[in-house]
């Protein structure tokens, strides 16, 4: 039984890192592919890995594989929200379609 | 010049469903989808490396550097979900070890680069 359950988990993630690499292939600009790719990627891989967990149960393995889930989970979107702030601070536009830019108000509340 | 722009983006995601399809569609019983030990490995590999194809292509075809850093991250979880599909195929359980390391050199990669894109020193 925890095979097919694993199993199925394996899947899941699988689905979710594919649909996170076409949003980073189809979506117009540097925020919504961040957006896209940090959502799906992180959930598809942490899918992933407790997949790995619930195959191999209480041993070498699937304790490693929840440190990793940790981990992930911890750092994952400290990365993005740094690689966002760094590329809006190096001068990338929005896109066109974007309505509401709140950094860049405070940005130019700070200076006047 | 944006329309056909458009229009290649547009095939070469097509070509990537449509072989990932394929694949999955041309072995021969697919109730075996969930079978363990012959192809289900193989599988999970196959629609791993058309995700690093298409960080690949992001990577030599972004328009600026934020880019080609948030596809380097996404493939560095990439490869950490990698790690752990090849530790369950061979069954060693030091994949993980590469696992957790290459997370932790991915992390620390990350925040370099946003330190470089915002264009200060590293000892701020």
């Amino acid at each position: 039984m925890h095979e097919i359950i694993g199993k199925i988990f394996i899947i899941v993630g699988l689905g979710f890192d594919i649909l996170g690499c076409i949003g980073l292939l189809r979506l117009p600009d540097v925020y919504n592919r961040l957006q896209a790719t940090t959502k799906c990627v992180t959930l598809g891989t942490c899918s992933i890995l407790s997949g790995t967990f619930i195959l191999r149960g209480y041993s070498a393995t699937g304790m490693k594989a929840i440190l990793a889930v940790i981990f992930l989970v911890m750092t994952s979107p400290v990365a993005a929200h740094a690689l966002a702030r760094g590329s809006h601070k190096s001068g990338v536009r929005l896109w066109k379609g974007s309505v509401v830019d709140k950094y860049e108000e405070e940005k130019s509340n700070e200076i006047s | 010049m944006r329309n056909k722009a458009n229009r290649k983006n547009w095939l070469i995601i097509f070509l990537c469903v449509v072989i990932a399809v394929l694949g999955i569609i041309s072995y021969p019983d697919l109730p075996s989808l969930l079978n363990w030990q012959s192809s289900f490995l193989s599988r999970c590999f196959f629609i791993l490396m058309i995700c690093f194809l298409m960080c690949l292509i992001r990577i030599m075809a972004g328009p600026t550097a934020g880019d080609r850093a948030v596809a380097m991250d996404t493939l560095g979880i990439l490869i950490v979900g990698f790690c752990a599909i090849l530790s369950i195929s061979t069954g060693r359980d030091w994949y993980l070890d590469i696992a957790i390391a290459w997370a932790l050199q991915s992390f620390i990669g990350a925040l370099a680069l946003a330190k470089y894109l915002e264009g200060k020193g590293f000892d701020e």
